[in-house]
């Protein structure tokens, strides 16, 4: 297979290789702004790859330059003169034609909190504040068996009986209803953050975290300040999740 | 160098002006202060941009001519112990680097001082009222640093021979005092981003307290190693630059060797930065959990995506530019099958390294993902997973050096075996290390995670000096394949230099972005607002352009000076000692046996330039 030894296949070969992995690979599909990421360092790599010695280089410029200059190759030549604009003309359209879909957004999950909320009247610490139900051991049982109930009744709509954003309702809404189970949420954040989140919901985030209006409903009004600490309780417990703990610095 | 004396006349002018100003911003009584406009505007661009980009060059300027002396004083040393006149030559010309950007740092700084003064004189009056007993400390030691380099610099021929310790010690000298105001200028910076040591209304109780804020110390040191690192991919571009305009063989070779151990240097401290950067990061978190957030995961991710792709080109470039030099050493051969495991493995770890913790989704991706995090791809975003893939990188660039490092040597100690044998066991452990502390994380609390990584940096660093420990020894007085044919590598290697002083000058803008933004709309974080009408924080895409104008005048600007340094070298038989030769088979010391060199000889040290390829010594320049 002399074919394969020839280093501008090799590369290519990697390259389609690569795309096709990283495309079909990974389920579900990695977003789109990720699979180009990773083709960018893929490339990057590939061309590492081909010109890290001066005879795996020549190797790889060769077929590139008897495409560009020899007279026999003027048939490809001329091919790939006519294809390779169709193809960047293509990409063009494809990146300027209308869509009927909102266009890829960064969004910031985990925005800074406030320093302090008012909850019902009351100002509520959330920088350093601890979840002060954890401090009475005897009835954690009763709080988490209590958080549970609440979570029953008011979340499992969006969040899911698996606390994994599956609920019923999670397939309606963008952004969609956060996954518990998942180690980017709840269990890299401290309680309080969560006390925050709840009482506040979609309303209470700042403007990085728009441009869609999140649907986290704002439990301020609906929930008293222990039965928030309870769900949150609940939360971890059920996941199996340790909250964040506050750092002491120096 | 006529023109040197008059730099000097105008920079001592621009700093006593500079003093002079300082006094009268001073709030003298509380009226005055009151009559003072809080912002003036500053024409066309604004007053922030002005400042921003001063800032920033100003910055660039200074880290290098604090990062350069640092490795020129060790090479000098270097050259002072084994009497080698080649390092002697080569820290003389980090020197006149340094040398040749020294006043237009201080011109620089003398303008962000104006400006500050001018068009934030209310941030400018609070910062003195805290930071005013600092600002003669600073001034003092500038000038000490000024003389001292002046004589440094000029000295060379005159503290040489039995006189070189004092020359020695001038360097050394020049290097604390260089570090000294580092640090003083980070307490400014630091306090603006975590006060201390004042009460609720801002008024300074303790100044020790304001200087030893949460993030003085671990940007004291996050800075410097960057600043190490910085001199040096700035060397190896001006050393690229000479190579790839020089007109002889010898040329080549002395640049070709400047290139490397200028990009020696960087690299060395760059892999010691990230941990310096996650200490940082964790200081910040501390001081303030909302500010943390918001340069981690709030408005800032992009921004950190960004830098992750810088930092992944680092760490390939470094490594290809190692790879291509080893075509240079007879010998290498046998290491080339290395390359494509050691690619594999930077690739992926870049993969991971870059994967965002919040990515740009469209709804229908959200949708299949079941949510705005991947079910896989998620695992990648969190600390675990970038502390083990960047400690694995690591130990790969490391393991590229050990290879260059032996490349045209073979020991010829009896216990090679063992020793290389302990030497893969030390990768294999600290990399099996690295991998189950990056695992287990994922299984404890976040707290105990952040202390995981303790254990895989000293995994690393412990496999580092296990592994030089042993090579040192195993590797002196080898048998040779060949010497090192300086001048001979691939022109592409000598931009991947220059596109690493790039990437690190634009890396160190962005950074310096990122420390301004978290504090949004503070000057002085919860104390001192901004309300000027610049106080929103740009969004990232201007910040990328202002910072790339920066970075494009800062090497317009090193590209002119260092040009002016070398108009003095056509000049004539002036300055320093005759630059050695180092290519062409003659050479003023051992150079000239190296032709004739038989195989088995004592093989060089990696570092040093001998050449062995045909060609006469081409005339010397000076
Ligand atoms: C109408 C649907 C809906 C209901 C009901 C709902 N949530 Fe949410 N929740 C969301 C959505 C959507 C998000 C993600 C978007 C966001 O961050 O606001 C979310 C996010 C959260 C978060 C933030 C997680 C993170 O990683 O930042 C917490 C905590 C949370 N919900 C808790 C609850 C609790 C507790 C309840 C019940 C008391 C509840 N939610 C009820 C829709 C809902
Ligand atoms: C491979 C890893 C890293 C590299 C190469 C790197 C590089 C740099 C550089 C070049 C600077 C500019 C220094 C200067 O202006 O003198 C900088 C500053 C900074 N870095 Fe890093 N860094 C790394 C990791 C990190 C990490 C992990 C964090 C935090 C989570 C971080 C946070 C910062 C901050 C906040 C600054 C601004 C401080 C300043 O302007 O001096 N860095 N970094």
């Amino acid at each position: 297979m002399s074919f394969l030894r020839s280093r501008f296949v090799q590369a290519a070969l990697i390259l389609v290789l690569s795309a096709v992995i990283l495309r079909f690979g990974i389920r579900p599909p990695a977003p789109w702004s990720v699979f180009t990421l990773y083709m960018a360092v893929v490339f990057l790599a590939v061309l590492i790859f081909v010109s890290s010695d001066s005879d795996s280089w020549r190797g790889f410029i060769r077929p590139i330059r008897s495409t560009l200059v020899d007279p026999d190759q003027r048939v490809l030549r001329s091919a790939l003169v006519v294809v390779i604009p169709l193809l960047l003309g293509y990409y063009a359209y494809t990146q300027a034609a209308a869509k009927p879909q909102a266009p890829a957004e960064l969004r910031a999950v985990h925005p800074a909190p406030p320093d302090t909320i008012q909850f019902r009247g009351k100002q509520i610490n959330i920088s350093g504040a601890e979840n002060p139900l954890r401090k009475d051991q005897a009835s954690r049982q009763k709080h988490v068996a209590a958080g549970a109930a609440l979570y029953i009744r008011n979340c499992v709509y969006c969040h899911g009986d698996n606390l994994d954003g599956q609920g019923h309702f999670a397939r309606g809404f963008n952004p969609p209803p956060a996954n518990f189970q998942d180690p980017g949420t709840i269990a890299m954040l401290q309680e309080a953050y969560l006390f925050w989140r709840i009482a506040k919901g979609g309303p209470g985030l700042p403007r990085e975290s728009t441009p869609w209006n999140s649907v986290m409903p704002s439990w301020e009004d609906r929930l008293t300040e222990e039965q928030i600490w309870q769900v949150i309780m609940y939360l971890y417990d059920a996941t199996g999740q340790q909250p964040r703990r506050w750092e002491t610095a120096h | 160098m006529a023109c040197d004396s008059r730099n000097k006349l105008v920079y001592v002018l621009l700093v006593f002006f500079a003093l002079a100003l300082l006094g009268s911003a001073l709030p003298v009584d509380a009226q005055d202060a009151a009559r003072e406009p809080a912002y003036r505007a500053f024409p066309v661009l604004g007053s922030r941009l002005a400042v921003w980009a001063v800032a920033q060059l100003h910055l660039n300027f200074a880290a290098f001519i604090l990062g350069c002396p640092i490795f020129a004083v060790i090479i000098e040393i270097i050259g002072w112990r084994t009497r080698d006149q080649r390092y002697d030559w080569l820290a003389h010309e980090f020197v006149k680097l340094t040398f040749a950007a020294f006043s237009t740092t201080a011109m620089l700084g003398a303008l962000l001082l104006f400006l500050f003064v001018g068009y934030y004189p209310r941030f400018w009056a609070y910062l003195t009222s805290i930071f005013f007993p600092t600002y003669w400390v600073y001034a003092l030691l500038f000038f000490g640093e000024t003389f001292i380099v002046y004589l440094w610099y000029y000295g060379w021929e005159w503290l040489s021979g039995s006189r070189k310790w004092i020359h020695v010690s001038l360097g050394v000298l020049a290097n604390l005092v260089g570090t000294a105001i580092l640090v003083v200028a980070n307490s400014w910076v630091t306090f603006m981003i975590s006060p201390g040591g004042i009460d609720e209304s801002g008024r300074l109780v303790s100044l020790w307290k304001a200087i030893n804020n949460y993030t003085w110390m671990p940007i004291n040191v996050h800075r410097l190693i960057a600043n190490i690192v910085f001199g040096g991919t700035i060397a190896a571009a001006y050393a690229a630059f000479r190579f790839l305009s020089a007109e002889t063989q010898e040329e080549r070779a002395r640049y070709d060797w400047m290139g490397y151990v200028g990009n020696f240097v960087a690299v060395s401290a760059f892999i010691v930065l990230p941990f310096a950067g996650y200490w940082l990061g964790r200081e910040i978190y501390a001081f303030n959990q909302t500010m943390g957030i918001t340069m981690m995961g709030g408005f800032m991710s992009w921004l950190w995506i960004v830098q992750a792709i810088l930092i992944g080109i680092l760490f390939l470039g470094s490594n290809y530019y190692l790879w291509l030099g080893m075509e240079r050493i007879p010998g290498s051969e046998r290491y080339r099958k290395f390359v494509p495991p050691m690619l594999l493995i930077l690739t992926i770890g870049f993969m991971i390294w870059a994967t965002p913790r919040t990515m740009v989704i469209t709804f229908d991706e959200a949708r299949a993902m079941g949510g705005t995090h991947h079910p896989v791809l998620g695992f990648f975003g969190v600390m675990s997973a970038k502390n083990t893939v960047v400690n694995l990188m690591i130990l790969t660039t490391f393991l590229s050096y050990i290879l260059y490092r032996r490349a045209n040597r073979i020991s010829t100690k009896p216990w090679v075996r063992t020793g290389m044998g302990v030497q893969w066991a030390a990768f294999a452990v600290a990399a099996v290390i690295v991998v189950f502390f990056g695992v287990y994380g994922y299984f404890v609390d976040s707290l105990t995670r952040i202390g995981f990584s303790v254990w895989q940096v000293l995994a690393v660093l412990t496999c580092i000096v296990i592994v030089m420990a042993i090579d040192i020894p195993m590797f002196r007085g080898a048998r040779s394949t060949g010497t090192i044919r300086w001048g001979t590598i691939a022109t592409r290697s000598q931009y991947v230099l220059i596109l690493l002083a790039v990437t690190f000058t634009w890396l160190m803008g962005l950074m310096g972005f990122a420390r301004s933004g978290i504090r949004q709309h503070w000057h002085v974080y919860g104390v001192l607002r901004d309300t000027s009408v610049d106080a929103v924080t740009p969004a990232l895409g201007y910040a990328a352009n202002v910072i790339t104008i920066v970075t494009i005048v800062f090497f317009a600007l090193v590209t002119f000076i260092f040009w002016l340094g070398g108009l003095g070298e056509r000049g004539g038989p002036k300055g320093h000692a005759p630059a050695p030769v180092i290519a062409g088979g003659s050479d003023s010391s051992e150079g000239a046996t190296s032709q004739a060199r038989p195989q088995g000889a004592t093989a060089p040290s990696e570092a040093s330039p001998r050449i062995d390829c045909a060609g006469k010594a081409g005339a010397r320049k000076s």
